[in-house]
């Protein structure tokens, strides 16, 4: 794997982290499509070695598992891209927004427990 | 190949392209008739397995190590049996309480590519054809969890892709890892390969793998997702997720842990104290809750501590002791999830403020209540108890005192939460607003079944740890530790 590759994993994987971590949807969707890119990245530079296209007859072919993965996992991430786009589209006509509320129940159970403690500490 | 080992996988997925195209009433039979063939036939693997070894082959007749390579041997069969089990009975459970065809007509299939994806990861023989499984199984439960499309659920099924989206991108790493060091991801070619393997390399790629599945199996402090998103499910998908997603991720870590033998120094440390975490973690925030579906997710947290616990000690009884766990923790898992169920809608709420009376009003219900929280604390005789037995046994072998301690401590606040339960929702007066919508005998009935089947496994003790002793000395021969 070059330095170059390595560094380009480093900046994607950040910035797919980052992403990841936003309230908002749509910023959700394009860190798990960097993430994605990362993934069939690493599999290329890792696990291949420069060579022909793998087919019928090429002459010291690359190794084609690799690649397949790698297809599938393109595949997969389309997939996942998508229903989350769903989910973020049926947020908006719900909420108006495509922001990630708290989970209320947490919040009450969490309320609750502050509460008692100021009950307790002013008698 | 024998035809057989297909089936689990091919029958719901045929069964579930069949859905596509028919009628309501059509549907319906469809997704029970394909699961119980699934099921049969597991049953069938099973028995063959458990006779003659592993039953192995791969689809579409590639050589070795080309096609996707199945095999069926006693742990998966073991697990294949009482997965499919759980979901027959949720299935009917759905089908007839929620009347979820009639909610979202797409419920029989996606349900039934769930139980392929589910039954692929079990009968899978190599390390990407699970990558997919997992993905199969995460795409069709988050569908699952959404379809009712009420808002809290749009928020709970987001936070479940991106945790879970996360875990399987570092399998993936994971894999590509595995293989640039390797050059197979075959689980039996990777057991020969594996010890040639430079000790740091071998080390980055088992953590990156195992917390890729410790996400997966919602292990403390990777957990967080789980509590969060599904008490929201529509109930019967609730008993599913619980009793079996998390459930793959422990199977991940028993299966490669002892493939690649890799269940001693420090990720063994490292096992030890997350099992520990996860089950004191899991059971405080459970005492904190009082809702029934909370309380019941935070025990799902709880009770995967003991797993890894058992697949820590890494002994042929440690790894039994895990087997059994499993299999009794599914069964009893999916029929709390129905009784959480049931009284939510006999009350109109699953929050315990506003339950009440359950046990003059629904006897039988009771009953079921009784048992398997019970079991799930771990009173004799129960199934939880044979879990539980086996586990602190193989624990105090391993001269692992501290774990033990921990587990039996946790039994004890497990015991607390459910009474607490019961308290609330089958003791006092019956709340005035309750919203009784009578019994249902489509919901009982599979309730029933659970319930008789975790006696069964209490009952039938004897040869079920036999069995799953065979199935742990299976897994440590690959490994080359036996």
């Amino acid at each position: 794997m070059t330095v170059t590759l390595a560094v380009l994993l480093g900046v994607l994987t950040t910035a797919g982290v980052a992403l990841l971590l936003e309230r908002s949807l749509a910023r959700v969707v394009l860190g798990l499509g960097l993430l994605g890119h990362v993934t069939v990245l690493f599999l290329l530079a890792t696990s291949s070695r420069a060579g022909q296209a793998p087919l019928a007859g090429a002459q010291d072919p690359t190794d084609p598992l690799p690649q397949a993965l790698g297809l599938t996992a393109i595949v997969i991430s389309f997939g996942l891209t998508v229903f989350v786009l769903a989910l973020a589209a049926r947020l908006l006509s719900i909420v108006g927004d495509d922001v990630l509320p708290d989970d209320p129940e947490d919040r009450r159970v969490a309320a609750a427990g502050t509460a008692t403690v100021t009950e307790e500490a002013t008698p | 190949m024998s035809a057989l080992l297909a089936l689990p996988v091919a029958l719901p997925l045929a069964g579930a392209a069949l859905c596509l195209v028919l009628g309501s009433r059509g549907r319906q039979t469809v997704a029970v008739c394909a699961s119980l063939g699934a099921l049969v036939t597991a049953i069938l693997l099973l028995v063959q397995s458990d006779d003659r070894g592993p039953v192995t082959g791969v689809v579409g007749a590639w050589p070795l190590g080309v096609g996707i390579t199945l095999t069926v041997d006693r742990v998966s069969g073991l697990l294949l049996v009482v997965a499919l089990i759980v979901l027959v009975a949720v299935l009917v459970s759905a089908l007839a309480r929620e009347r979820a065809d009639h909610t979202w007509p797409g419920f029989a299939a996606v349900y039934l590519v769930l139980v392929a994806g589910l039954a692929l990861a079990f009968t899978t023989g190599d390390l990407f054809t699970l990558f997919v499984a997992f993905e199969i199984v995460l795409i069709s439960s988050s569908v699952l969890l959404a379809f009712e499309g009420r808002p809290e659920q749009a928020r709970a099924t987001a936070t479940y892709i991106i945790s879970n989206v996360l875990g399987t991108t570092l399998l993936l790493l994971a894999i590509a890892g595995i293989y640039a060091t390797t050059g197979t991801l075959s689980f039996t070619v990777l057991a020969q390969r594996w010890p040639a393997v430079p000790d740091a390399t071998a080390l980055v790629l088992v953590l990156l793998l195992f917390t890729a599945f410790a996400v997966k199996a919602a292990v403390v402090p990777l957990s967080t997702w789980l509590p969060d998103s599904y008490p929201t499910a529509p109930t019967a998908m609730n008993a599913v997720f619980a009793a079996l997603l998390t459930k793959l991720g422990v199977y991940g870590m028993l299966r490669l842990g002892t493939q690649l033998d890799v269940l001693e120094g420090e990720v063994r440390q490292v096992l030890y104290v997350a099992a520990g975490l996860t089950m004191v973690v899991g059971v405080l925030g459970a005492v904190a809750q009082d809702d029934v579906k909370r309380i019941l997710s935070f025990h799902g947290v709880s009770q995967i501590g003991y797993m890894v616990f058992g697949i820590a000690l890494a002994s042929v009884a440690g790894l039994a002791a895990t087997l059994v766990y499993l299999v009794h923790y599914i069964v009893v898992k999916a029929a709390l999830f129905l009784v959480g169920g049931v009284i939510e809608d006999r009350n109109g709420s699953s929050a315990l403020r506003r339950c009440g009376g359950l046990q003059s009003r629904a006897p039988v219900i009771a009953l079921c209540f009784l048992v398997t929280a019970g079991s799930l604390a771990g009173i004799p005789p129960l199934s939880g108890f044979v879990a539980k037995v086996a586990l602190v046994r193989a624990g105090v072998e391993s001269g692992a005192g501290v774990l033990v301690g921990i587990a039996l401590a946790v039994s004890l606040l497990t015991l607390f939460s459910m009474v607490k339960i019961w308290n609330a929702a089958f003791w006092g007066d019956v709340p005035e607003d309750a919203a009784d919508a009578g019994p249902s005998l489509g919901a009982s009935l599979p309730l029933v079944g659970l319930v008789a089947v975790s006696l069964a496994i209490a009952a039938g003790a004897a040869p079920l740890v036999a069995l799953a002793t065979r199935a742990a000395e299976d897994l440590l021969a690959i490994g080359g530790t036996a």
